[in-house]
């Protein structure tokens, strides 16, 4: 033995035996037949001690190098083997991803929130708060400071909802327009104001483009030097922020309502070509809101003197808002609860208009 | 109110183009609705002259004319008796469409014999309903020329949307003034003459109101016109009413429809020989009846002005006029009547009787009252040219209310209100075209008469519309408010940031928002703690909707319901918004409320689709209270939501007695029955304004302090009594050691084998994190015996053996 044409055949023996392992048990075998206490090279390492020192500095790094390179070899098949063996469990373990994932259910808001958020996003640009007041109302803040008479047609029953009064008492109203809340701002806090008041709003109609309830938004400007080209100014600059368009064709059109002097309504132009509606261009002018000078008269209920104090106001219906941007037809599904309505007009949760990120996504 | 090109031209010298009218009509004001134009609509038709006619070979009634349309001799079978050789006739060639049939003309044989048109009636053009013969044009039509343009009819129809406070553009002349006063030409106008009478008047007037209703009909004009002739009225007159949508009824009845339209100025006009006695105007008395000229009896009462003679009630002061006393064609004698209506008055009176009239449309929005003689002066001359006969002197009782308004105008307020520049010569030019007199002009100050007419003028205010309006608002220059901040400064209140977040999160949680009505049936808000009678409306839309909602609840509960008809099994709704307590401000307050019904989500191959409880419920009212900042982990749940919930599957969660700040549970079974609801329904109402509001704002947070060192997990089986909420337990072990505990959460329940009847076992898990220096085992059993001890302190738990 001992021989160095011996050590070679041995070599290609044990590589030849590891690299047709078939697996990891085998492997062992060999290695404890090779390398274990009793392993042939181990056995050919014992035998170094008997040698003469000549003999030992040839054949010891000779033996340590077959020892060296049979360890490796087992490694490396071991590493072969283990990839294997992992690859044949994984193929085990394929499952079926086209099964459905479970539900992260998400709701969603409903449009008119999301324009009030729209509109509260426009208008704090512009330095209005918003205010609020009560759906419950009466005479007073409803018609009497608004400058419209007792013999009014709007304050008939078949225009205004009234509550049941105790006998002798005046029936409360559900406010039939946000204009109260002009009033109870301009009676609480002193000028200068801006405000918009966004809520619901009753009247007692329905029919397709009518409901009982719906939304209105109002705004309010009062100090000192207020004028009509600052309601213009600040009525275009709303249309084109809140429609997401530069060029919206507009007209200030001179019209009457009791509260404000002079008064103007607002018409944009539009087109319902192809069942679709186009806000800015077309054929058609929509009247979109009405506003004015806030009237003398309203100022004075409110206990401001109408010699100082001026500005304007404008209200205008959340729900058409709503309708003309994202192109709803029917009123009365905005208050209908269809899931399948809501999930095909509602906005993400995480759809927060902004200014930065933009109204709608 | 609509009017014709060439009606308007009769009061307004001008070459203005439609389209100049109608723009400017709108930018003044006077809101253009629509215009029409017969001539477009009658293009097809044109005059056709039968140069042959001849008798039909197989019909004895039909005519077979050789019609000469100007461009072709072509073959049309007519049945009119009064078709015939040499007359001119109105041509419609195959592919027509004929109004009055609805049909498209075809070419076609009738009875063996081509006929490639038609010669038409006024009936299948729908001038009139006659249909006895076709139209004879006359012999100098030109041939083959458009018929509209032959009758006359090729007159545009505008129609204008007059607002409530010009009543004095309810006239043709008033629209004009307006025109005019923008520069649109000149007014024509001409102004009535007085007229003398002949005779004195046999029937006279009077006025008899007592004190306090003197205003209903302050003057009362009449003049008695004998010896008319009545009929139908010219051509012209008859084609202007049908333009404007009137029906021609006789000569009589037409000239005060005319003049209602074209001046603003109703009248009435009563057969003498049916009258008995003299007219009075006064209070309507109960019981009082009569037969309206729209055919329908009235009964009247003691708040409406009422026009009567010796008989009884004739007809309503500025409404409408009797059956009994109308003119007719035998009609010789005729009183005609120009009054004045007390606007108030005349709507109520309207609108209680349910009666739409052009009178009292103008009355109840106040006619012009300085108008009153002079419009009786114009319909005599009228009436007089077309009937003949001759007047009487005026019988006149009462004044007319003209008060002399005049306004110290500054108009320098037309830049400082209106935002425009206008020249004080500049607005008093405007104010005079528009009938105001100005007077004392000194610099930019004038002394403002207001005309008898504008009704609507009572201060300086209204002046600057005037002047803005017809200057023109598109030469205001819009200008921005002056900006106050750099970066706008955030504006919501902290509720209405609440609401935002709140509506937000459970959106993000699964829930869809809704958004239902402010009321509801008085039952069903009587099921939820409403249905006062101060709550409910007096005249509610429909029966459904007639109490104002105290939850939100039942309104989310009948959407669900409406959803799960339409075969949803996972439902779940949301809605932010008010609910009334009271009819105060105070008693409005702002709830999100959520309704689960079915399921919690789809049927899932892993399972997933659980039936709703009452812990979806809480999960969902504490997200709620989470995203607004509410304290979730100091909350208490005691056990008193209000009886719609399931009384043992419902909470509430408050900070302390007094301050409920969510309740949550399942429906009892009697609201769902009531509500035909098939469960499980859980919901939630969480009350925006009772989570306190943080004490300071501090927007830096609190430094970050957290330990490298391991945190130990220790789980415990505790035995407690059945009857022993678990929520006590969790709060015993979390107190046992406020240094060490950090979290502990519990993770099974379990009652059954190996556990007494009246037992549970509760399996808690502990997280203890180390201080300064890592745990030693003696430190984690001692604080494991702290916990026990507490556990076992506050509900006589032992650990599970």
């Amino acid at each position: 033995m001992s021989d160095i044409s011996d050590l070679t055949a041995l070599e290609s023996e044990l590589a030849a035996a590891i690299g047709q392992a078939a697996d990891l048990d085998a492997l062992e075998d060999l290695r404890v037949r090779a390398l274990g206490k009793k392993g042939r090279v181990t056995e050919l390492l014992k035998g170094l001690g008997r040698m003469t020192p000549e003999e030992r500095q040839e054949m010891g790094p000779r033996l340590n190098g077959l020892k060296g390179r049979i360890a490796d070899e087992i490694a490396a098949r071991k590493a072969a083997l283990e990839d294997a063996a992992l690859e044949a469990r994984l193929q085990g373990e394929r499952i079926d991803l086209t099964l459905p994932a479970p539900d992260r259910p998400a709701g969603s808001i409903h449009p008119v929130s999301q324009v009030m958020d729209e509109l509260a996003e426009i208008f704090a640009d512009m330095g209005f708060a918003i205010a609020e007041g009560p759906d419950i109302e009466d005479d007073f803040h409803n018609f009497t400071a608004l400058n419209i008479p007792p013999e009014h047609p709007a304050r008939q029953m078949h225009d205004t909802f009234y509550l049941e009064a105790p006998d002798g008492a005046a029936p409360k109203l559900l406010r039939t327009h946000t204009s109260p809340v002009q009033i109870r701002t301009m009676m609480t806090q002193p000028p200068p104001l801006r405000i918009i008041a966004p809520g619901r709003t009753y009247r007692s109609d329905s029919d397709a483009t009518h409901t009982p309830m719906f939304h209105q938004v109002e705004g309010l400007v009062i100090d000192e030097t207020t004028h009509m080209g600052h309601l213009k100014g600040t009525l275009e600059a709303f249309v084109k922020a809140f429609f997401e368009k530069d060029d919206v064709a507009m007209r200030f059109r001179p019209s009457y309502f009791p509260f404000t002097e002079p008064s103007a309504e607002l018409d944009i132009r539009c087109s319902f070509a192809g069942g679709r509606v186009t806000i800015g261009e077309g054929d058609r002018w929509l009247e979109i809101l009405g506003c004015g000078m806030v009237h003398p008269n309203v100022l004075t209920a409110c206990n401001l003197d109408p010699e100082v104090y001026q500005g304007f106001a404008w209200g205008c219906g959340i729900d058409r808002l709503a309708m003309l941007k994202y192109g709803m037809t029917d009123l009365r599904a905005f208050f209908d609860s269809d899931l399948r309505w809501l999930r095909h007009y509602g906005f993400s949760a995480f759809d927060v208009p902004g200014l930065a990120g933009g109204l709608s996504s | 109110m609509k009017f014709t090109l060439n009606w308007l031209k009769e009061h307004l010298e001008t070459d203005a183009t439609l389209e100049q009218v109608t723009d400017t009509l709108t930018a003044i004001g006077l809101e253009v609705e629509e215009v029409s134009d017969p001539a477009e609509d009658l293009k097809a038709f044109t005059v056709g002259h039968v140069v042959k006619a001849e008798q039909h070979p197989n019909a004895d009634r039909l005519t077979v004319c050789h019609v000469d349309t100007g461009s072709a001799v072509v073959q049309v079978v007519c049945g009119a008796p009064n078709a015939r050789a040499g007359m001119k006739g109105v041509f419609a060639p195959e592919g027509t469409h004929i109004p009055g049939t609805g049909l498209d003309l075809k070419a076609t044989k009738i009875r063996g014999v081509d006929s490639h048109g038609m010669l038409c009636s006024e009936r299948e053009m729908m001038l009139s309903d006659e249909h006895d013969g076709i139209i004879e044009l006359a012999e100098d039509a030109p041939i083959g020329a458009p018929f509209a343009a032959v009758a006359g009819l090729d007159d545009p129809v505008i129609e204008v949307a007059i607002t409530p406070n010009r009543q004095d553009c309810l006239g043709v002349s008033g629209i004009a003034r307006d025109l005019a006063a923008a520069g649109l030409g000149t007014v024509k106008t001409p102004a009535p003459a007085a007229i003398p009478g002949k005779f004195e008047s046999a029937v006279t007037v009077s006025l008899d109101f007592p004190d306090d209703a003197a205003n209903a009909c302050p003057v009362f004009a009449g003049r008695l016109i004998k010896g008319v002739k009545n009929g139908p009225s010219p051509a012209w007159l008859q084609q202007r009413l049908r333009a404007v949508g009137l029906r021609p009824i006789s000569t009589l009845v037409d000239i005060t429809n005319y003049n209602t339209m074209d001046r603003g100025r109703p009248l009435h006009v009563y057969d003498v020989a049916k009258l008995t006695g003299n007219i009075v105007a006064r209070l309507g008395k109960s019981g009082e009846k009569f037969l309206a000229l729209d055919g329908n009896a009235y009964e009247v009462d003691a708040e409406m002005c009422v026009i009567a003679d010796g008989s009884g009630v004739l007809g309503l002061g500025g409404i409408i006029g009797g059956e009994d006393t109308g003119c007719t064609e035998e009609t010789t004698d005729v009183f005609v009547e120009a009054a004045f209506f007390d606007p108030i008055r005349t709507a109520m009176t309207g609108r209680r009787l349910g009666i739409e009239s052009d009178a009292r449309y103008r009355f109840e929005r106040g006619v012009d009252p300085a108008f009153v003689v002079p419009g009786m002066e114009l319909a005599t001359a009228t009436i007089l040219e077309l009937c003949g006969g001759e007047a009487s002197e005026l019988v006149i009782a009462g004044a007319p209310p003209i008060e002399e308004r005049s306004i110290a105008f500054d108009s320098s307020r037309v830049a400082s209100l209106a935002g425009v520049d206008v020249p004080p010569d500049a607005c008093a030019g405007i104010l005079t075209n528009l009938g105001f007199e100005v007077s004392a002009p000194k610099g930019a100050e004038m002394a403002v008469a207001v005309p008898s007419w504008r009704r609507d003028v009572a201060g300086p205010a209204d002046l600057v519309e005037e002047v803005a309006r017809i200057y023109g608002y598109d030469r205001i220059e819009a200008v921005n408010l002056p900006r106050d901040d750099a970066v706008a400064k955030p504006t919501l209140t902290a509720l209405q940031r609440r609401a935002q977040a709140v509506r937000r999160r459970l959106a993000a949680a699964g829930l869809h928002e809704v958004v239902t009505y402010s009321f509801m049936t008085k039952e069903t808000a009587s099921l939820f703690g409403g249905g006062a009678d101060a709550l409910a409306l007096q005249n509610p839309i429909s029966s459904e909707l007639d109490a104002m909602r105290p939850s939100i609840l039942p309104n989310l509960a009948a959407a669900a319901h409406k959803n799960a008809n339409r075969g949803f099994k996972a439902i779940a709704l949301f809605e932010i918004g008010p609910q009334y307590a009271d009819d105060t401000p105070a008693g409005q307050s702002l709830a999100a409320a959520g309704l689960r019904l079915g399921s919690t989500g789809r049927r899932h191959w892993q399972g997933g689709a659980d039936p709703v409880s009452a812990y979806d419920a809480k999960a969902d009212a504490l997200a709620a209270l989470a995203a607004v900042g509410a304290p979730v982990d100091k909350l208490q749940v005691t056990e008193d939501a209000p009886d719609w919930y399931h009384p043992g599957r419902s909470a509430v969660l408050r900070l302390g007695p007094k301050n409920p700040l969510a309740r949550f549970g399942e429906l009892h079974p009697r609201v769902l029955t009531a509500l035909d609801l098939k469960g499980p329904a859980v919901g939630f109402e969480v009350f925006l304004e009772n989570v306190p509001a943080p004490r300071r704002r501090e927007i830096a947070r609190a430094a970050f302090a957290a330990s490298d060192l391991p945190a130990v997990d220790r789980d415990f089986a505790f035995v407690v009594s059945r009857d022993i909420r678990a929520g006590d337990l969790l709060r015993a072990v979390a107190g046992a050691d406020k240094v060490h505990i950090t979290d502990v959460t519990l993770f099974d329940v379990y009652a059954g084998d190996g556990l007494a009847d009246d037992e549970k076992s509760l399996a808690i898990s502990v997280r203890l994190a180390p201080k300064d220096k890592t745990f030693l085992d003696e430190e984690i059993e001692a604080i494991g015996r702290k916990i026990v001890a507490a556990a076992e302190k506050a509900t006589g738990a032992r650990l599970r053996g």
